[in-house]
Parts: structure tokens; C-alpha cells; sequence
């Protein structure tokens, strides 16, 4: 019996999760905002839906509500991206370590 | 190009998220985890564009609309203070909830372009993964706007609650399932509608009665949700890529909530069901008599820490709300030059999100080694001649060590009054936002200084 692709899907799923576990519990807490926003930027990878909802049909139509909607969804998860990720970017540098030279 | 390289492509932009995340696990890596972060966002942007290979006119559509967005986000990512960062979460949060929803309906509305069967016969499977995923995000979006709201203080802080609505909640939440069912069995687009508008209803709902206080645990719960809405559309399309993000994000996002609710020795389910501040002002106010305290000005306070060779200081929201970031590091530089040690002291819920007090310090160039965490620091205070409150309360109420009837008791918090003298800067001897009353205010070694935290902060200085 061959198995359903579904199942491969939740194995990666479930398995994921459990490396988040790991992985967020070593962030250091002095970097919790930076997780936050770094988080929030990488969770609008949702935009892959967006852009194929924005392309979908291939017709002569580009409007249909579909596209539309899709096309809408592009624009805000892409202001997340470019913010979430700059913003991420502009936390970080800030943090330094003490000048050697005191 | 083929399904399967794409998909190989997706699970390489899926394990750059898995280290972006590694990254943050010290400052000096951090840098290096946002660039994979970038690096695997551009992979899996770049695929989907490559994967569906015959474009239509929508292209340039497509284009322009992730360029305004980009250009958007840009521009919100290097004029919002850093002051305001809990605000600019919960409004991202909102929408990455927002965009979950649509992509869903136009998954729904146009099936086949997704794979999932067609219009009216759209996969037993898909649907129900779609449904969760259209649900979550709207939650997720309808509580981020109301978590966004209270914290720009367009609406009040405080929890609004009513008679039986837990009740109401659950009903929904029931609802929510005997909706899904009913799409699934009849196919009819008009329970994905309504199914939407409940969801809507229910984020809303969720969070009206959670106070101010209660924010770092609403916007790290939020995060979850926006995590699990990702991972719902991911097995919808398929998308390896999104799976994995969305996993990581709902993970990533409940520990931080759990981190926050420990904070505050409070279960998880005590916060959710949220009215706290309100229940409590009632009790505090009555059995209230007067007691006397000792106030000072800003040169007893240059005098003490002028005589002090260590100092600890207890940032709270407080600080985030006069901007006295900069001035603290100055009074911190004079303080320094005159060989007095000078540590800080976070609680892990100080601020309104997990870790906000940190990036506060950072952007007033304070060097993140001269930082420590509760557990790090909180046998120094013994030690230490000064403990400079500034802007932080309920973090630092001996009560919730000795009173059991206090509502914070339980609570870790920092052992300010060990310390041989204590400055406590604030603007009246009003309760914090768990309305409870602070010992610490009337005992022999403390002193107030009644001000702005940012003027008595540049005041001292001048005095030091």
C-alpha cells in the first residue's frame, strides 16, 4: 500500500516543530524581540501562496476576485518581509559588545 | 522547472529559516542568522516564480504590488522607534493572519489553480486544512488589531469583560468545528464565509479581556497563532517551505508566551481568560491607610550613588514611555568614570513583549555583557550598594514573596530591597498596572525621587 503524501507533509510538520522547541529555548532572552520580529518576517514565506493565487488562471482576465485577492495578499506580506526582516536587521546592530580599549 | 526540484528548493529556504533561528542564539551570530533568513526568503520567491514557468499579464501586477509592499516595509522598518516595537509586532502580526485569510479564499474561490480539484469538489483533505488555515489567520488578525490598538493606547488597557463570556467563547469555538464540518459535507462556499466571519469574531473577542499588563504573553501567543495560520495554508499548497516556517513560528511563539507566563508565575489559561486588573483594584484600594515615605530630590540621589561602588539598575516599561534610555546610559557613563560598577537587571516580562527592555538598552549603546537576567543577577542586589528603579514596579513588589494574599504572590521577582539603598524613580506612589500596592515604597531604605524618569535621570547627572 503506498502511503499518502499527507503523511509525508505532517512527518515534516510534526518533526519541524520539534527542532522549533529546541532551537527557540537556546535564544538567548536578551534577543527575544529580534526573535519576534525575525519570526514574524520568515512566517510571511506565505507569500509563495500569494504570488501563485496572483498568477493563477493564465487568462487574458488578470482581475478575476482571485487574482485580486491574491495580488492583496502579495502586498502585505511583503511589507512584512522587507520590515520585518530590515527591522530585525536594525535591532541587531545595535547590539555591541564593551570596547576592549576602557 | 519540475515539481520535485522546487520542492527541494522549498526544504533548503525551509532549513536557512531553521537557522536564522540557530543565529539568534548569541548576539554575535545573530547577524549572520538574519542574512539566511533573507537568503532563503529570496530562494523561495524566487522558485515559486520559476516554478510556474508560462506567465501571464498578472506579472507585472505581481511585481509592482511586492514592490510597493517592499518599499512599505522599508520605509516602517527604519523610521519606527524602537520604543514602539511592540506595537510594530502586533500590527505585522495582523498581517500575516490577513494574508493567510486571503490566500485561503483565493485557494477556495479558484482550486484549480492550486491543485486542490475544482470549484464545488475541492479535496476532502484541502478543505479541511484550508479551513484551519483561513481560521487561524483570522483570528490572528482580528487579535493582533485589538493587541495593536491597546498598545498605541487608542484603546483603553484595561480588560473589557462581560457576563458569560467564556460561554460565548467556547460556543464559537464549538462553531468553528460544526462549520467545518458542514463546508466539508455540502461544499457550499457559504459556510466558508460565515466560518470566516466567526473567526474574525473570536480574535476579537480573545483579547478585549486581557489587560496591558498581560501583553507580553498576548503578543508572543499572537506570533503562535500567525506560526500555525502559516503552517495550515503550507499543507494546503503543499509548500514544504511554509510547513516548516509555520512549525517553527507556532513553536517559536508558545515558548515565548510560556517563558512570559512563568514570568509572572500565571498558568497560561489564567491570562487567556484575562480580566486581572480590573478584579484586583477593587481589593487594593480598600484596606489602603495611609503610610508615610521618604522623598527625595535628584541631588540626595547623585550623593548616594556618588558614594556607592556598585550600582544595579531596574529598567522597566516606565523608561520606554519617557524615552530615558539615553539619558540612563549618560548617568551610567558619569557614574563609571568615577569607578562605580554599573550592572543591569531585566526581568524577563519588564516592557510589553519578551525582551524589549534589552533592545532599549542596545539602541542607547549599552554594551548587552553589562546586561543580566533575573536569575543571572538577583544575588548581586545583596551586594550592591544602589538599586536605581527606574520605570519598573510590580517586578520588583516584595510582596509576592511574603504576602500570599497579594495577587502577584508567587511572581520571581528581583530583590531590589537586599540592596543597602534603594532610588525609586517615579512619577507618583500610584500602583503599577496589576494595580497592587509596593511595600518597597514605604520601607526605611528606599528613597523616591517624584519625577519624569527622563529629567530626574539627566537631572542626577548633572549633579554626579
Amino acid at each position: 500500500m503506498e502511503i499518502d503524501p499527507f503523511i509525508f507533509r505532517l512527518s515534516i510538520f510534526i518533526l519541524s516543530i520539534f527542532i522549533g522547541y529546541y532551537v527557540v529555548w537556546s535564544v538567548t532572552p536578551s534577543l527575544h524581540t529580534p526573535l519576534m520580529s525575525v519570526t514574524n518576517a520568515i512566517s510571511s514565506v506565505i507569500i509563495v501562496g500569494a504570488i501563485i493565487a496572483g498568477l493563477a488562471g493564465n487568462s487574458d482576465d488578470t482581475f478575476t476576485t482571485s487574482n485580486t485577492l491574491g495580488l492583496l495578499a502579495i502586498l502585505l506580506a511583503a511589507v512584512n518581509i522587507f520590515g520585518g526582516f530590515l527591522v530585525t536587521q536594525r535591532m541587531l546592530q545595535m547590539y555591541k559588545k564593551k570596547k576592549k580599549d576602557k | 522547472m519540475s515539481a520535485n526540484l522546487s520542492a527541494i528548493f522549498y526544504l533548503i529556504s525551509g532549513v536557512l529559516f531553521i537557522l536564522a533561528l540557530r543565529g539568534l542564539s548569541s548576539p554575535e551570530t545573530s547577524r549572520q542568522g538574519n542574512f539566511f533568513g533573507i537568503l532563503g526568503m529570496t530562494i523561495a520567491i524566487s522558485v515559486t516564480f520559476l516554478s510556474i514557468g508560462s506567465f501571464s499579464s498578472g506579472l507585472t501586477y505581481v511585481l509592482i504590488f511586492l514592490l510597493i509592499g517592499g518599499l512599505i516595509g522599508a520605509f516602517i522598518a527604519y523610521k519606527i522607534p524602537m520604543t514602539a516595537m511592540p506595537e510594530l509586532v502586533a500590527g505585522f502580526h495582523s498581517l500575516v493572519g490577513l494574508s493567510a485569510v486571503l490566500v485561503a479564499i483565493s485557494a477556495f474561490l479558484n482550486p484549480e489553480a492550486f491543485n486542490l480539484g475544482s470549484s464545488g469538489s475541492i479535496k476532502l483533505a484541502s478543505l479541511i486544512e484550508m479551513s484551519i488555515g483561513a481560521a487561524v489567520g483570522a483570528i490572528t488578525f482580528s487579535g493582533s488589531i485589538i493587541a495593536f490598538l491597546k498598545l498605541q493606547g487608542i484603546m483603553s488597557g484595561s480588560p473589557i469583560t462581560f457576563r458569560g463570556q467564556h460561554l460565548f467563547n467556547a460556543l464559537l469555538l464549538i462553531s468553528i468545528i460544526v462549520l467545518t464540518y458542514l463546508l466539508c459535507s455540502t461544499q457550499s462556499s457559504n459556510y466558508f464565509w460565515i466560518l470566516l466571519v466567526v473567526s474574525f469574531l473570536i480574535g476579537f473577542l480573545l483579547i478585549i479581556p486581557i489587560g496591558g499588563a498581560d501583553m507580553p504573553v498576548v503578543i508572543s501567543m499572537l506570533n503562535s497563532y500567525s506560526g500555525w495560520a502559516a503552517a495550515g495554508i503550507g499543507f494546503t499548497l503543499e509548500n514544504t517551505a511554509l510547513i516548516i516556517t509555520g512549525a517553527l513560528v507556532g513553536s517559536s511563539g508558545a515558548i515565548l508566551s510560556y517563558i512570559m507566563c512563568k514570568g509572572m508565575n500565571r498558568s497560561f489559561f489564567n491570562v487567556i481568560l484575562g480580566g486581572f486588573g480590573a478584579a484586583e483594584q477593587s481589593t487594593s484600594s480598600q484596606g489602603k491607610e495611609y503610610r508615610p515615605v521618604k522623598s527625595g530630590n535628584a541631588e540626595d540621589a547623585a550623593f548616594l550613588m556618588k558614594n556607592a561602588s556598585s550600582v544595579i539598575i531596574v529598567p522597566g516599561y516606565g523608561m520606554a514611555v519617557a524615552q530615558a534610555q539615553h539619558a540612563l546610559r549618560e548617568m551610567v557613563d558619569t557614574l563609571k568614570k568615577n569607578d562605580i560598577k554599573v550592572t543591569y537587571a531585566i526581568h524577563p516580562v519588564a516592557g510589553r513583549m519578551p525582551g524589549h527592555m534589552n533592545v532599549l538598552l542596545a539602541e542607547a549603546n549599552v554594551p548587552y555583557d553589562e546586561v543580566f537576567e533575573l536569575e543571572e543577577i538577583n544575588n548581586d542586589f545583596a551586594n550592591a550598594d544602589v538599586a536605581f528603579v527606574i520605570g519598573a514596579n510590580d517586578v520588583t513588589n516584595p510582596a509576592a514573596k511574603s504576602d500570599p494574599q497579594s495577587p502577584i504572590y508567587g511572581m520571581p521577582v528581583l530583590d531590589v530591597e537586599k540592596c543597602k539603598s534603594v532610588l525609586f524613580v517615579k512619577r507618583s506612589l500610584s500602583p503599577g498596572y496589576a494595580g497592587i500596592d509596593n511595600d518597597l515604597f514605604y520601607k526605611e531604605n528606599t528613597l523616591m525621587l517624584f519625577a519624569d524618569a527622563k529629567k530626574m535621570t539627566e537631572d542626577i547627572t548633572k549633579n554626579l
